[in-house]
């Protein structure tokens, strides 16, 4: 079958005319994809007085890895929104699929009575909501979540979408019958779940969680909205502080006091601000083949059987 | 009587309460999520109300607050339509909206069909992993790479492309004309890789055995893809089409406020419903007008989907999300 199949191919394939545009226009589109991220390493790299004469190059006229060193002494800023952000994304992503997980799976049961109110509970968040607004002043005022760590993880634990996603992984993978076995066996409905459902479902979770994590490495929105506190300042969203002024990276460093004038004007600022955007897409961008499988499952999954 | 409650008590108490002590499980394991959707999603929804009132701190308890307030009706929506935001808002989120379907389905689809005609299976690994790169990226990650292309007294176009080319650098950050390209072509950048992977798995899934069919009859590459693989994705382009009409009334607030760095030149073109609620919420303290957007949005948003999923509805039940 193989063999037969690729044979196959070869025989309706495209001219080799065709195949070599195709391939020249497909190249450059991956080119237009990947060279902005090389621009900026590149920058990251450059000897400052240098960025300032010949503006951002390919390739660095004078190279140089002081950002670097910089950002990580001078700016511990940098260092702890650093760590505030893997803090969010490990906790978060693990709680929301937990949470998102538990949900799913009662309204994947068959036999479960009210799954359809459950999941209308769930569908009806996707359709309506109250607003930017509504929803700031609720979570400022009544679930406090102003300067609060919960602030950046509290609102993305339920995605009704992923939800659904897990339901229909649930629904066409575990078998009712395996469920029904091992009631007979006397197991209760937590460890079914715990001991047969989890492990069964986790091509499903791993799609989830990816997104999970995507979506809490890169949110500067949630920091935009509850974060004041420089100690509680995510990654992305010092990336956003940033644009404006440098200052905000010594914020959080008392112990340079009156010398944050001298240190403001050795800062390699614009070297500085790229070696930022590396650091911060750099895991991302290292784990990306591993990534890539997972989301296509889940993309695929979400958008055909939604 | 009497003896069969003794021998099942449970029939004394409450029907709702023997539902639960049945389903116990089922209901613990939704409980947290129902508490995060009560907090963060419904208990907002009554929050709506703000919008026809003159909110207003009367004690640090919000609820007594939102309360005490005194109602004024749609006074809050008069002033915001009257203002000359209203239509620019509305109308950039829908026509770039509109233009970002209508582009990125075209192009998405032209790509995937690419992808699936060339010989080299590598290449065209190689080719998708590129692709999907930008959909990993935050938009802050975005906005400075494209910052690394038009800053004006840096950017590689300014200080490399148009000095070799002896013209005059461009203050991008402060002219609105060529921010709708900008626009259009970094939403594009972001989100082609990701469709395009998406259609090019339906177009796997076709059976081999059309084209096969086809072959014997003599058509050609290109009459299979325009009679076989086009006809055959339709559904899924029809369905994700109407997806991103159901959200016509929404925009991405990272593409809107973060890309164009929220210049304020660039107003005109740049501002959608979702980045007028956020300026006037977050840096002019307008509850108010902030409030009324946000509704209208919200209202509007909702009936755009409702009428999407029906029109998903009758073309495929199964991709209905409800």
């Amino acid at each position: 079958m193989g063999k037969e199949q690729t044979e196959f191919n070869r025989l309706s394939a495209v001219s080799a005319k065709t195949n070599a545009i195709l391939n020249i226009i497909l190249l450059g589109y991956a080119l237009v994809c990947i060279l902005p991220l090389v621009l900026v390493i590149s920058v990251s790299l450059t000897d400052e007085s240098t960025l300032a004469l010949y503006g951002y190059r390919f390739f660095p006229k004078k190279f140089s890895i002081y950002a670097y060193e910089f950002i990580f002494s001078t700016g511990s800023q940098v260092v702890s929104a650093y760590g505030i952000t893997i803090l969010v994304t490990v906790l978060g992503t693990i709680l929301s699929i937990l949470i998102i997980a538990l949900y799913a799976y009662p309204i994947s049961r068959r036999d479960f009575k009210y799954k359809n109110f459950f999941t209308f509970f769930l569908i009806f968040t996707m359709l309506f909501n109250g607003g930017m607004v509504s929803t700031y002043l609720i979570g400022v005022n009544v679930l406090k979540l102003k300067d609060s760590i919960w602030g950046l993880i509290f609102p993305y634990l339920m995605n009704a979408f992923w939800v659904i996603i897990l339901r229909t992984f649930f629904k066409t993978n575990i078998p009712d019958s395996l469920i029904e076995a091992a009631r007979i066996d006397g197991a209760g409905e937590f460890t079914i779940f715990f001991r047969i459902v989890m492990p069964l479902a986790l091509p499903g979770l791993a799609t989830i969680a990816l997104f999970a994590t995507l979506q809490y490495w890169n949110d500067w929105f949630l920091a935009a909205l509850y974060i004041n506190d420089p100690k509680l300042v995510p990654l992305p969203y010092l990336l956003y502080q940033v644009q404006t002024s440098m200052q905000y990276l010594l914020q959080n460093s008392s112990n340079i006091g009156g010398m944050s004038g001298d240190i403001l004007s050795k800062m390699p600022s614009e070297a500085a601000r790229m070696a930022m955007v590396v650091i911060g897409v750099g895991p991302i961008v290292l784990t990306f083949p591993f990534f890539q499988k997972y989301l296509v499952k889940g993309l695929t999954v979400g958008a055909i059987k939604g | 009587m009497k003896g069969k409650e003794i021998l099942s008590p449970s029939r004394t108490s409450p029907a709702w309460w023997r539902e639960i002590k049945k389903n116990r499980a089922m209901f613990l394991m939704l409980l947290p999520g129902v508490l995060v959707l009560l907090l963060y999603n419904y208990l907002p929804m009554f929050g709506i109300i703000i919008a026809f009132k003159n909110f207003m701190f009367y004690d640090g308890n919000f609820f007594t607050s939102l309360f005490k307030s005194e109602w004024i009706g749609l006074r809050n929506f008069e002033f915001l339509f009257k203002t000359p935001d209203a239509f620019v808002i509305t109308r950039n989120t829908l026509l770039y909206n509109l233009v970002f379907i209508t582009s990125c389905t075209i192009v998405s689809l032209a790509f995937a069909i690419m992808l699936n005609e060339i010989r080299s299976r590598k290449l065209s690994r190689f080719y998708q992993g590129s692709m999907f790169l930008p959909y990993f990226l935050s938009w802050i990650v975005a906005s400075y790479l494209l910052y690394s292309f038009i800053s004006p007294d840096k950017g590689f176009i300014n200080m490399t492309i148009l000095k070799s080319l002896g013209k005059q650098p461009i203050a991008w950050y402060s002219e609105p004309k060529y921010w709708p390209y900008i626009i259009v072509l970094i939403n594009g950048w972001k989100w082609i890789g990701n469709n395009c992977i998406i259609y090019l798995a339906s177009i796997i899934g076709i059976d081999q055995e059309f084209y096969e069919a086809a072959r014997i009859d003599g058509a050609s590459r290109w009459q299979q893809v325009i009679h076989i693989t086009l006809p055959q994705i339709t559904p899924v382009i029809i369905v994700m089409f109407l997806i991103f009409v159901g959200r016509i009334f929404n925009s991405d607030l990272g593409l809107f406020y973060q890309v164009p760095r929220n210049a304020g030149m660039l107003y005109p073109v740049t501002q959608t419903i979702d980045v007028y609620v956020f300026n006037s919420l977050m840096r002019m303290g307008d509850i108010g007008m902030s409030s009324a957007a946000a509704l209208y949005q919200s209202v509007v948003g909702f009936i755009t989907i409702v009428a999407a999923n029906y029109a998903v509805r009758k073309i495929d039940p199964d991709s209905a999300i409800f």
